[in-house]
């Protein structure tokens, strides 16, 4: 598939208070059907990342093109026209309980619909096809009907997917999308992403806490450390030494230890030279 | 072991049971002391009192028992519930439909962005719900004379009071999350509002508006007094009247209506969830 350049991060910066920065200065580019993993302990500003490239926060300074076209600038109506071209998947799933899985999937139609026609949920019927066909395609036709709140973790997550995919974006941000998952559903997610990124072209940008699950499954890896970025690039560039340094002396210290055993694994598997 | 290590150590200390036990009875003993300063200061007999209960009781059953003369009135008394009730009704959809309006707007969720605003809507709340129905009903008798209208009017006034503030806590307590996903599919504000923060909070939205058209039943009784309205105009009438036979048939039909509708809002309720 052609990769071209599809989003740009310059310099951005996020302090919540006036001593610390959650984001120091992170730079780094996505091209089209790539995807992203972003790696760090938790703190480390993974999830104020994601949510300054869809302004859910207001970064502090710095620059995001998407396209070619500045995000930061935008006014209310160019923003929720950019958010929906960027999808969203949550650790929490994020669904309305009461609601179907099908109504849950049209919810992605909002950012087309105007204001009566969304609130009162009126969508057409090629809509309503389409979002049965989404559903299908992560496995879940079956439970269209069903109510959110009836549905496993890892089926809960697939909806999620399928709603943000309902929105045709070119790009889907996935905050630890898999943290709350267990083993099996967890490979389901991520082998999801990998073929919606694969046979779709939409880039993913993906925050995940399991080193393993970035080497296995990514494009690019990039590292956060308090908020700094200290790694950037492929799965098979990434040394023991680089992941003890994104860990070391934080908090999740569990993480760090486990990060580190999975990774002599999976790179002696891997057959990579790198320690 | 040294000595500072003796200090630190907490030892057993019969003070602060026993003082607990001296406040709680001496707490009784001010009761019991105000207690007998008081009825002895308004002459009242506590023993008159209670063996005067059964008398009373028995002067209730004889006088207020519907007789089959009372019967005659009842397909008044009946028309007369199913307008109150349908006074109750329509003061709390009413009212309701505005206190969702307030309870989104204000709401710190999904409320709007400005904080005045948003606390403006709460004094606002706050205000009508610390206004006692009685005290609407008064106020309105004033400029609006008796009539149905006026004791709609108290009852839409106090429900809305009501309603507001327990709608603004529960659009505060919704989950932020769906809101957010909704928010990151470009949705706009009203379709967040329809399409998220009802959806979330419908089940307990709809549970204290059928809490309120019970409590409203109750209520436009008494208003209806006031007002001279409903139930309570005729209860009111019948009493003054000296005609207690029929008073007590229109307490009766009031409890099986407020009975009857509580059960029925029961089964809405749990077919809701």
């Amino acid at each position: 598939m052609n990769k071209e350049l599809l989003f740009e991060v310059k310099d951005l910066s996020k302090s919540y208070t006036a001593d610390k920065k959650a984001l120091d200065s992170v730079s780094f580019t996505a091209n089209t059907g790539e995807l992203i993993t972003i790696i760090g302990s938790s703190g480390a500003g993974k999830s104020t990342l994601l949510r300054c490239i869809n302004r859910l926060i207001e970064p502090s300074s710095g620059s995001i093109k998407f396209k070619g076209k500045e995000v930061t600038s935008l006014n209310r109506s160019e923003l929720k026209d950019y958010r929906t071209n960027v999808g969203m998947i949550f650790q929490g799933y994020n669904l309305i309980y009461r609601l179907s899985a099908i109504e849950n999937v049209l919810h992605g139609r909002l950012g087309y619909k105007n204001v009566i026609a969304g609130a009162l949920g009126l969508y057409s019927e090629e809509e309503k096809q389409r979002a049965f066909e989404l559903l299908d395609e992560v496995g879940l036709s079956e439970f269209a009907y069903r109510r959110a709140d009836r549905l496993s973790g890892g089926q809960k997550q697939r909806v999620g997917i399928a709603r943000a995919l309902n929105q045709d974006p070119a790009m889907m941000l996935c905050d630890e999308p898999i943290a709350s998952l267990d083993p099996k559903s967890s490979e389901a997610v991520m082998k999801q992403l990998r073929e919606i990124v694969d046979t779709k072209g939409i880039t993913c940008i993906v925050n995940l806490h399991q080193v393993k699950t970035a080497i296995d499954f990514s494009d690019k890896i990039i590292g956060l450390r308090h908020g700094k970025k200290v790694f950037e690039g492929l799965p098979s560039e990434l040394t023991l030494d680089t992941i003890k340094f994104i860990y070391e002396g934080t908090k999740d210290e569990a993480t760090e230890v486990s990060a580190m055993e999975q990774i002599g694994d999976s790179h002696l598997k891997a057959g990579a030279s790198n320690d | 072991m040294t000595s500072a290590a003796q200090s630190v150590q907490p030892k057993y200390d019969n003070s602060y049971l026993r003082k607990k036990n001296l406040t709680i009875i001496a707490a009784i003993a001010i009761i019991v002391l105000m207690g007998w300063f008081a009825s002895n200061y308004s002459d009242y007999d506590s023993i008159y009192a209670i063996s005067s209960i059964p008398f009373a009781l028995s002067w209730l059953f004889t006088n207020f028992m519907p007789t089959a003369d009372s019967l005659q009135e009842l397909p008044e008394i009946l028309y007369q519930t199913y307008s109150t009730i349908l006074a109750a009704v329509a003061s709390t959809t009413l009212a309701s439909v505005l206190a969702i309006v307030v309870g989104v707007l204000g709401s710190n969720v999904v409320g709007v962005s400005s904080v005045v605003v948003r606390m403006a809507l709460r004094v606002i709340a706050s205000v009508f719900r610390n206004i006692p129905i009685v005290a609407w009903a008064l106020i309105l008798l004033l400029s609006f004379k008796q009539g149905e209208f006026t004791g709609f009017l108290a009852l839409f006034l106090s429900t809305f009071g009501q309603l507001a503030r327990l709608f603004l806590d529960t659009f505060d307590e919704i989950s932020v999350g769906p809101v957010e996903a909704l928010k990151t599919t470009g949705a706009s504000y009203w379709h967040i509002v329809f399409q998220a923060a009802i959806p979330l909070a419908i089940t307990q939205l709809m549970s204290w508006i059928l809490y309120m058209v019970e409590t409203n039943i109750r209520s436009a009784t008494l208003v209806g007094m006031l007002t001279g309205s409903g139930i309570g105009f005729i209860f009111d009438l019948y009493y003054k009247n000296f005609r207690y036979d029929t008073a007590g048939l229109v307490v009766l039909v009031t409890i099986i209506a407020v009975i009857v509708i509580e059960l029925v809002s029961n089964k809405v309720r749990r077919s809701m969830l």
